[in-house]
């Protein structure tokens, strides 16, 4: 008895102690700077289903017939639109594990959070000597920098501003597709007068915040709109408050079970004709394909009104971190992610169009041509719930003030919230 | 001598758990506490003292003003809900009913289910969709003639917040049920007989006699649920998601620090949640220490 008791004492320390040894080893910080071959490249997203799955498959196609000499790691983490990868990629920054490149969201959803950390490494370099200045819109540019610095590279690129609709219910209701932001709040009034109750679809929070910014843009033009976001217009403006009432008066025709619904739910009922409108990024079009339904018959769409003439986009990209492990093979990576031919793999795979110029249109269907010309004609401003104007604490801010918003409905309060925020989290004195 | 070597030797094999504790439980709520001192906002730690600035901030912050008001609805409802309903069956049960395994068994199985399950199913019963999309317990009163009972769950106004509590009561008063079950087999027979003799009503054997001497279950149940209760995250999240109106303590914990990176912030409700809990909890053990309530 006593002998057994003691002989397993010491293995259960003996145990201990090769776990012990084990984490020690892993936890050594310059693990796999040095010690490890430059011929593999891990590269972390958030991409683990779908389109983007997909098109992340074809992308790394690509990049084998390029170099087969390199190893492809796919470190892809799931769930919650990349909450959780963020939150794993966070933990493996602290501890000083970075993969070789990470997915982002252009802009300052990647400035703010991981630039500020002193987490990447500019990118001028690559795009002068792979001549990407030439091929991607001039506006695009600044809205991926901060003090000159090029910090990722696109490979993709989503509309925004798209207002979404049921040609055979504006038609039923003898409406034609609103150009501008009064005639769609009088088409929804019409709606709403001959019966139907929520004209405006709308789902869970996020898409609350996805209405919000289209509804900034609209009221307040491109160029004020730009202007709020770098401090160059001010949040407690006229004009901004004019653009809050604006908001206020179109969630009067939104749905009361908003909160239960995905935004594939609140897009559905448009194609359903339980609603006529729906704002939604153009992904929406992927989906209503998805669900057998055909374009400018069973769906039909254009810029939201008042914002013709300006592309909100948003884009996935790739970084370049500062301590990359396999810097070389990094760099191999982001020349594809870059490059004509891993647009044009990624893309029509993915339902986006991409953010160079030079694409094979063929490739692409109805909607995504249209999309195309506009991303090289129109206005170029930033989203805002996908992570281009803001950075994700100044988000997260506004995120709270829309949502005590939703509830108050007062116009006051939530101006003075939105300022509060700039001033904490944003560029604004 | 042999029994001081036994000690050595236990001692030895509780060493490993008595050290992963205090690293890994009071270790970490030490940093944290650190942390909701300091001002870290951003991806890198920043702890720069700040004092009690990021608690008294959250109690000017109109957000969480809403998560304790919240916290406080859910909390009574759940409770309450449980406590009543638990009783009940278990009376009922305790009446030497025939097949009362069975039963016991069906009124405690939702506890073996994850609140992600149950938020999940009771996301589609309570549909708030009216009209023509109508679903779920709405069809289902409606089809009944029942209309009055339709409503807009979760989605309703200031109160929606207590029908999140419907599944959380749904999930654990079989819990609750098992609890006093226990309590009501203790109470010996010769109680209840003397009381009988004594020429007393059923009714009055349980108010005078049966129900006081559940008091000590009825605390155990209180502080169980109510634990479970200010904590509250994954049912909410997987019934409604992540939005203002049913917004708690944990929810706005987990947003502020992971999607906005203010750990300050994030740690200040953390801290905050435990105090709260601790509430609870602390004189309960001081009290159970001392000694149960003899029966």
């Amino acid at each position: 008895m006593f002998l057994r008791s003691f002989a397993r004492c010491w293995l259960y320390a003996a145990f201990l102690a090769a776990l012990g040894a084990c984490t020690w080893a892993d936890l050594r910080p310059g693990k796999s700077t040095s010690s490890l071959p430059q011929n593999q490249v891990e590269v972390f997203s958030w991409w683990t289903g779908g389109g983007e799955a997909a098109g992340l498959d074809a992308m790394i196609e690509v990049f084998h017939q390029k170099h087969p000499e390199i190893e492809f790691i796919n470190a892809a983490v799931a769930g919650g639109a990349g909450t959780n990868a963020r939150a794993v990629l966070a933990a493996r920054l602290q501890a000083g594990d970075p993969p070789d490149s990470w997915q982002g969201h252009a802009g300052q959803e990647l400035i703010g959070t991981y630039v500020a950390a002193k987490q990447l490494e500019p990118l001028n370099f690559l795009y002068e000597q792979e001549g990407w200045l030439e091929v991607m819109p001039e506006m695009l540019i600044p809205l991926i920098s901060q003090n000159g610095q090029i910090y990722s590279v696109p490979v993709n690129i989503h509309r925004a501003n798209m207002l979404w609709y049921n040609p055979k219910v504006l038609s039923a209701h003898q409406i034609a597709p609103p150009q501008t932001f009064d005639e769609w709040i009088a088409a929804m009034e019409k709606l709403q007068a001959e019966g139907m109750e929520a004209p405006l679809s709308l789902g869970e929070q996020w898409t609350a915040m996805h209405l919000f910014e289209t509804v900034l843009l609209a009221s307040l033009g491109p160029q004020d709109y730009a202007g709020i976001w770098t401090g160059a217009v001010g949040w407690d403006t006229p004009q901004v408050q004019r653009a809050l009432e604006n908001y206020l008066t179109v969630m009067r025709f939104t749905n009361s079970d908003a909160a239960s619904l995905a935004w594939q739910d609140a897009a559905q009922l448009v194609v359903n004709g339980d609603a006529a409108f729906n704002v939604m990024g153009d992904w929406a079009e992927g989906f209503f394909k998805e669900l057998g339904k055909t374009p400018r018959e069973d769906f039909g769409w254009q810029p939201v009104p008042g914002t013709q003439g300006t592309f909100q986009f948003l884009s996935d990209s790739f970084v370049l971190p500062a301590n990359a492990p396999h810097r070389d093979a990094a760099v191999a990576w982001l020349k594809v992610a870059g490059s004509k031919e891993g647009q044009d793999a990624f893309n029509p795979v993915k339902g986006s169009i991409p953010a160079r110029s030079d694409a094979d249109r063929s490739l692409y269907d109805e909607y995504l041509q249209s999309a195309m010309d506009d991303w090289q004609t129109n206005t170029v401003v930033g989203s805002l719930s996908h992570g281009v104007v803001a950075n994700d604490s100044w988000k997260q801010e506004i995120d709270t003030a829309l949502g005590l918003f939703l509830q108050s409905k007062d116009v006051a309060v939530f101006q003075q919230a939105l300022l509060a925020a700039c001033q904490k989290s944003g560029p604004c004195p | 001598m042999r029994i001081k070597k036994d000690t050595l030797y236990s001692f030895l094999l509780v060493l490993p758990s008595l050290a992963a504790v205090a690293i890994f439980v009071y270790g970490f709520i030490g940093w944290t506490l650190r942390v909701s001192l300091s001002q870290w906002t951003g991806l890198l730690p920043d702890y720069t003292w700040v004092g009690l600035q990021n608690f008294v901030n959250l109690f000017q912050d109109p957000r969480f003003f809403i998560d304790i008001r919240n916290t406080v609805i859910f909390t009574l409802v759940f409770i309450s809900g449980s406590l009543i309903i638990g009783m009940g069956t278990a009376v009922l049960l305790d009446q030497n009913i025939r097949a009362e395994g069975f039963f016991r068994s069906v009124y405690l199985f939702p506890m073996a289910i994850s609140f992600i399950v149950t938020g999940v199913v009771w996301r589609w019963l309570m549909n708030p969709a009216m009209g023509s999309r109508m679903s779920g317990l709405n069809l289902l009163f409606s089809s009944l003639g029942l209309d009055f009972l339709v409503n807009q769950w979760h989605t309703t106004p200031v109160w929606g917040i207590a029908a999140i509590a419907l599944p959380a009561v749904w999930q654990m008063s079989g819990y609750t049920m098992a609890l006093y079950l226990a309590g009501l087999r203790a109470i010996p027979d010769e109680l209840r007989e003397a009381a009988r003799v004594d020429g007393a009503s059923e009714v009055q054997i349980f108010s005078n006699i049966v129900f006081p001497l559940l008091r000590p279950v009825t605390l155990s149940a209180m502080v169980i649920l109510g634990h479970i209760s200010l904590k509250v995250f994954d049912l909410i999240v997987a019934v409604a998601g992540k939005q203002i109106p049913l917004d708690v303590p944990a929810i706005y914990m987990w947003q502020t620090t992971f999607d906005g990176y203010f750990f300050g912030r994030g740690a200040a409700i953390g801290i905050f949640l435990l105090i709260s809990v601790a509430v609870l909890i602390v004189p309960y053990l001081v009290f159970s220490l001392r000694g149960e309530v003899e029966l």
